[in-house]
């Protein structure tokens, strides 16, 4: 392929870019010189590191340390989609409605991509299936993330209106049908609004990482194409599948509102 | 005398085990200091807070049967109503078959397009009451159905509840109103601390 290689002088070039940045957070009392230097550096750190764990999977192709990686990925996503949540599931069950219903939508919808389209030859190699895990996991975490967030907060907020449906003689799935709905689509929204912008305000990184590489863009747009209706798919089973587990854990078998089993982060 | 609402050994995190039963076209009254669990106990009997203990309407235990149509039968109208929708009318499953039920509570029928948001007090607490009468359940549980109401409106509510309980329909009410609770004229109980005492007859 015709891509320019660049040299490690080149990547410090743009570095260079920072200082201008820490001067002017200096100049203007900023405070942010030490932060910039510090995410500088995690990032340089991080992504070497991705690097040379990435080439060493390529190199070994071997199934177990493939799905080892693929795990280990979804077990980051779950963590970091509870991180930021204000009202969780008390006990383990944020962490694991969020994180198995990531896990079972990203992972079947890359395997569905890599036995289906892609075709890879094993279905396996790593340098096709880690990149789109991570693309469909990334954007599949902030569905289930921004789902059971609203989820959590519309119960707790409605718990008038629920429970005057539940007296009313509703079952709970009736009686939660208005969260769940908002819940569902605060998840949904980021994708779709991503589906109808791309192109017009940004060129999707995916896809302009493979021009840059040098391939033809209408090869590239056929990519991203693919990669978007994957993420859509990732995200609608995994905020679909969260969402309704979620419910569930808010309601018991005598159709009665559970907020006693939603904790307040910020209380600690 | 053949109770219709029996509640046995009913018990709850700040409710102690009690047990008492209403007769049909009776109304008990349970009176007593806010926060003493008489919201506590109401929601106990409707089956909406985790409880011990058993609930019988007539023949049949509420174990016996789905949450949900033990409160269809069983009904309660907390002090403060919640609504979902936008427009008062979604609320009710037949809007028509409300319109005798709200002229008799100084509310007219053109009131079911009228947005919740812009209800008073007063007409969200009759409003919910209403709804909930429509369901024609057996047994009314009512939080305080009055304390938002005018002298005249709270006479028009007590006298729908007297015609309830002439059509066999039994009801606990709680209030803070002595008077009220004289005239329903059924049993008083009062709640203290989370504990249930049957007041004798004065």
């Amino acid at each position: 392929m015709n891509f320019i290689e660049l040299g490690y002088l080149d990547v410090a070039f743009a570095a260079a870019l920072l200082i201008v940045n820490a001067g002017l957070s200096i100049a203007f009392r900023l405070g942010l010189a030490k932060w910039l230097v510090i995410a500088a550096v995690r990032m340089v750190v991080q992504l070497s590191l991705v690097g040379l764990v990435l080439k060493a999977l390529f190199h070994a192709s071997s199934p177990w340390l493939t799905t080892l990686a693929a795990l280990v990925m979804v077990a980051f996503a779950g963590r970091e989609a509870m991180a930021r949540q204000e009202r969780t599931f008390a006990g383990y069950w944020s962490y694991g409605i969020g994180t198995s219903a990531m896990c079972a939508a990203a992972l079947s919808v890359t395997l569905f991509a890599l036995t289906t389209q892609f075709e890879t030859r094993p279905w396996y190699d790593a340098r096709y299936a880690l990149p789109l895990l991570g693309m469909i996991l990334g954007n599949t975490m902030n569905g289930v993330s921004l789902a059971l967030e609203r989820l959590a907060a519309e119960a707790h907020g409605g718990q008038r209106a629920i429970e005057a449906r539940l007296a009313l003689g509703a079952d709970s799935r009736q009686a939660l049908n208005e969260v769940t709905r908002a819940a569902i689509r605060a998840g949904m929204i980021p994708s779709i609004n991503s589906m109808s912008a791309t192109g017009l305000v940004a060129l999707p990184g995916m896809m302009t990482g493979q021009i840059l590489a040098g391939v033809d863009p209408v090869e590239a747009v056929k990519y991203q194409l693919l990669v978007m209706f994957l993420i859509g798919g990732g995200t609608a089973l995994g905020v679909f599948a969260a969402v309704m587990a979620g419910a569930r854990r808010l309601t018991d078998s005598r159709h009665r509102l559970r907020l006693d089993r939603l904790v307040a982060k910020d209380r600690e | 005398m053949a109770e219709l609402l029996n509640v046995e050994n009913l018990s709850r995190p700040g409710l102690e085990a009690t047990s008492f039963g209403v007769p049909a076209g009776v109304c008990a009254a349970v009176m007593g200091a806010s926060g003493s669990g008489k919201s506590l106990l109401l929601r106990a009997i409707a089956d909406l807070d985790e409880n011990q203990g058993e609930v019988w309407l007539g023949g049949a235990a509420r174990s016996a049967m789905p949450a949900p149509r033990w409160r269809q039968q069983v009904s309660y109208v907390p002090a403060e109503s919640g609504w979902w929708r936008d427009r008062v009318g979604a609320h009710f499953v037949e809007p028509d078959a409300a319109v005798g039920l709200l002229h008799q509570l100084d509310m007219p029928p053109e009131c079911m397009d009228w947005p919740v948001a812009r209800l008073s007090t007063g007409e969200r607490q009759r409003l919910a009451l209403a709804r909930s009468l429509v369901l024609s359940p057996k047994v009314l549980l009512l939080d305080e159905p009055t304390s938002g109401l005018d002298a005249a409106t709270t006479i028009h509510v007590e006298a729908i509840l007297h015609e309830k309980m002439a059509s066999g329909v039994a009801i606990l009410l709680v209030s803070h109103d002595d008077e009220q609770a004289r005239r329903m004229a059924g049993p008083r109980f009062r709640m203290s601390a989370g504990r249930l005492h049957r007041e004798e007859a004065a």
